[in-house]
């Protein structure tokens, strides 16, 4: 056990955040679930891919920087630390793009996750639909084969920022009569595709941060399906190990609002301490934080060493959720009446920081699967307890 | 940036577990249990010849030469047998403290050398604990008075023995006279031995109650199989599901805590003290959580003297607040959250190492 960077480490940590330093925008980027933010966000993205800091651990040929999952922490860290904009196309770059690197055929490697890395493809994800949202083994949305193309009939839903993307992913049921998990396709579907219709849907802010997708007849190349036919519901769990476990959720996203919640206990100390059990939350969210980090590095650990991480994901999904909550209730909780304030004012600034945070973190529990399944998860598959 | 074990370390958790498995079966204990004394000396001597007394006494004493890192994995093994024994406090704890002595400290040798060959009983009593844990059975007590360290023989002091709600636990309520012919460190020297002292005392209690938690939970999740509600095995619930899921993630949240903590500490990182406590708050969340739900898990049975539950649970409510109460390490970690003015970004987690 040594818990320390290598002098190549430190030195790739010193270059980012040196640039970071340089490049990070002065102003707070718009929210990207508005066009014109999502299209800012876009600008910001070819400005890390151009340096090179777009996709840290992807090969080189992909538009990536080669480095290992340590790096992509160390990456992650000066990233958040620094304060720069979230990352708007994350659903395709870390979860498309992990699942391609896996499963896709070199020609899709080499048509997609080159334009993913630079943002010139924007992904949205395509999974639940109305009958199918924790239990996505319910899938009815339709792609059936027809000579070199699938037909795609039916409706997927809460398919975050898809009003504004390029692409979406998803499953979609290839054998006629199939249940459950089997006949599923893993598929990748252009949204400019005729016969798709996206209408948004507002989420508690009033923006439109997610959206239903229609599809009527629309044509799609087989060469667009990842893994075999009726083999999508494997690759899937993969995409949706990757949501709940590190990629999506790294821990330096909690450390930094942890910093910053911190500093906002420091500033207002004389009104937070009127209920001692602030402090006690500020702790204990710093210390869940910096858990998860240790967490982070130890599993990157066993990956390097050739475990293969499973049902452990599940615990991570709820592990953040719940600590997302806890950090933004905490803060909602030190700034008392001024917390209900929209960005739009002059008071505001600090306080739609945590209000939005706060709203997001409403989600977390729900989204990548709802926590009750990722806890039904663990009994069945770590612990071994009966269906 | 490594958090994986040593071969030899991993091999020797092994061993001991398997020893343990049978030489401290929920049976044996039971017995012991029932003795005047609490303890058992051929359990002590049969760990001797397994190695574990041996194993953080330096190499030149005849021990392994292990360290801060391998206790982080044996006294999960401790806890996860309940060992009716406070090995690691006379193991672990007391070793670690002879080691930091002076060379001229006269007998220094000696008593590593018969702490490795499990010759020596010892109690510690340090002023975060009230009472000292097996002074009843002590051959000499390391007990603190300011920042000096006094080796005390038994005779030397008074006890009053107390029981523990942990049947095997013996606590005494010591006093005695600080005396020069005893005192083996003061000053700064003895000021940081009773630091580092403490610290181990915390990881060793950390380690056992994650152990005790991974116990606690096998022995519900075996449970929840085997019993049958409803026409149904009670395992099969989602509300039981959930509380054995939330448990199974306090236990794996917690580990990477307390191995840094131990390598923090072997280290001579400058934040071990905090790093220490968080571990020790983490693995008492875990031990706490698993046996509340195990408790419910089990009903009623779970109450009774008779399932094996009982044991584990006791033994964490027990040990919960020695080598510091849950506020003293709350206390040292949010003390330095909201009262140092450390910087607390993201790259700051390994800082310092």
């Amino acid at each position: 056990m040594k818990l320390t960077y290598t002098p190549e480490q430190q030195s790739f940590r010193l270059e980012v955040r040196e640039w970071l330093a340089a490049n990070v925008p002065k102003e707070k980027l718009p929210t990207y679930d508005t066009k014109a933010g999502f299209e800012l966000h876009r600008e910001w993205e070819r400005k890390l891919h151009q340096a090179g800091y777009s996709m840290v651990m992807w090969p080189k040929e992909y538009g990536g920087r080669g480095c290992d999952l340590i790096d992509w922490l160390i990456f992650e860290e000066e990233y958040y630390g620094a304060g720069a904009p979230g990352r708007v196309n994350q659903n395709g770059q870390l979860l498309l793009g992990s699942t391609l690197l896996e499963f896709g055929t070199p020609a899709q490697k080499a048509q997609f996750l080159p334009r993913m890395a630079s943002s010139d493809d924007m992904w949205a994800q395509a999974w639940s639909e109305p009958n199918a949202g924790s239990d996505m083994a319910n899938i009815s949305s339709k792609a059936l084969l027809d000579g070199d193309h699938y037909i795609l009939n039916g409706q997927k839903t809460w398919s975050t920022r898809a009003i504004y993307a390029d692409w979406a992913f998803g499953l979609f049921r290839s054998e006629v009569g199939s249940k459950r998990h089997h006949g599923l396709s893993f598929l990748m579907v252009p949204l400019d595709a005729e016969g798709v219709t996206i209408r948004p849907i507002k989420a508690l802010d009033g923006e439109d941060a997610f959206a239903e997708i229609f599809f009527d007849n629309v044509k799609v190349p087989v060469e667009h399906r990842i893994g075999d036919e009726g083999k999508g519901w494997h690759v899937a769990m993969a995409t949706a190990g990757f949501e709940r476990g590190l990629l999506l959720r790294s821990p330096a996203r909690f450390q930094q609002p942890v910093r910053k919640l911190v500093q906002l206990y420091r500033d207002n100390k004389a009104s937070a301490d009127r209920d001692p059990s602030i402090g006690v939350a500020v702790a204990k969210c710093w210390s869940d934080a910096e858990a998860y980090a240790l967490s982070a590095y130890n599993t990157v650990g066993r990956l390097n060493s050739g475990a293969k991480i499973g049902a452990e994901s599940s615990l991570n999904k709820v592990f953040w959720s719940e600590l997302d909550l806890l950090i933004h209730q905490t803060a909602m909780n030190i700034l008392g009446a001024t917390g209900e304030l929209l960005a739009s004012g002059s008071l505001a600034q600090e306080q739609a920081y945590w209000l939005n945070g706060f709203l997001f973190a409403q989600a977390g529990p729900i989204y990548a699967g709802s926590n009750e399944i990722q806890r039904n998860i663990v009994a069945e598959r770590m612990l071994g307890l009966p269906r | 940036m490594d958090f994986t074990f040593t071969e030899d370390q991993l091999m020797f958790r092994e061993a001991i577990s398997r020893f343990l498995m049978t030489e401290a079966a929920p049976e044996k204990l039971r017995e012991i249990w029932e003795t005047a004394e609490g303890r058992c000396p051929e359990l002590r001597s049969s760990m001797a010849t397994q190695g574990l007394t041996a194993l953080s006494i330096p190499e030149a004493d005849g021990g392994l030469g292990m360290g801060d890192i391998a206790w982080s994995l044996m006294t999960q093994e401790l806890g996860y047998y309940g060992i009716p024994d406070s090995l690691a406090d006379t193991a672990y704890v007391g070793a670690g403290l002879f080691s930091a002595l002076g060379d001229d400290v006269a007998g220094k040798n000696d008593y590593l050398t018969k702490i490795c060959d499990g010759e020596l009983r010892l109690a510690i009593g340090h002023q975060c604990s009230p009472l000292v844990a097996d002074a009843h059975l002590a051959e000499v007590l390391l007990l603190q008075h300011g920042d000096e360290v006094h080796l005390v023989p038994r005779d030397n002091i008074d006890e009053v023995v107390n029981q523990s709600i942990d049947s095997s636990r013996r606590l005494s309520q010591v006093t005695w006279q600080p005396k020069p012919e005893t005192c083996i460190a003061s000053g700064e020297a003895g000021a940081k031995i009773w630091h580092e002292t403490l610290n181990r005392g915390a990881l060793s209690v950390a380690g056992q109650l994650l152990g005790l938690a991974q116990r606690m939970l096998d022995l519900s999740v075996d449970y929840s199989v085997q019993r049958k509600q409803f026409g149904k095995a009670i395992g099969s619930f989602q509300a039981v599901k959930h509380h054995l899921a939330d448990v199974a993630g306090k236990i794996e949240i917690a580990k990477p805590v307390l191995y840094r903590a131990a390598c923090s500490l072997e280290n001579n990182h400058p934040l071990t003290d905090v790093h220490v406590s968080q571990a020790r708050n983490f693995c008492s969340e875990a031990a706490a959580l698993a046996a509340r739900h195990g408790l419910q898990i089990h009903g009623a049975m779970g109450y009774t003297w008779e399932v094996d539950l009982q044991m584990f649970m006791k033994r964490s409510w027990a040990i919960n607040n020695t080598w510091g109460d849950s506020i003293f390490h709350q206390a040292r970690v949010q003390d330095y959250v909201l009262n140092s003015d450390a910087d607390l970004a993201p790259s700051k987690t390994f800082e310092g190492a």
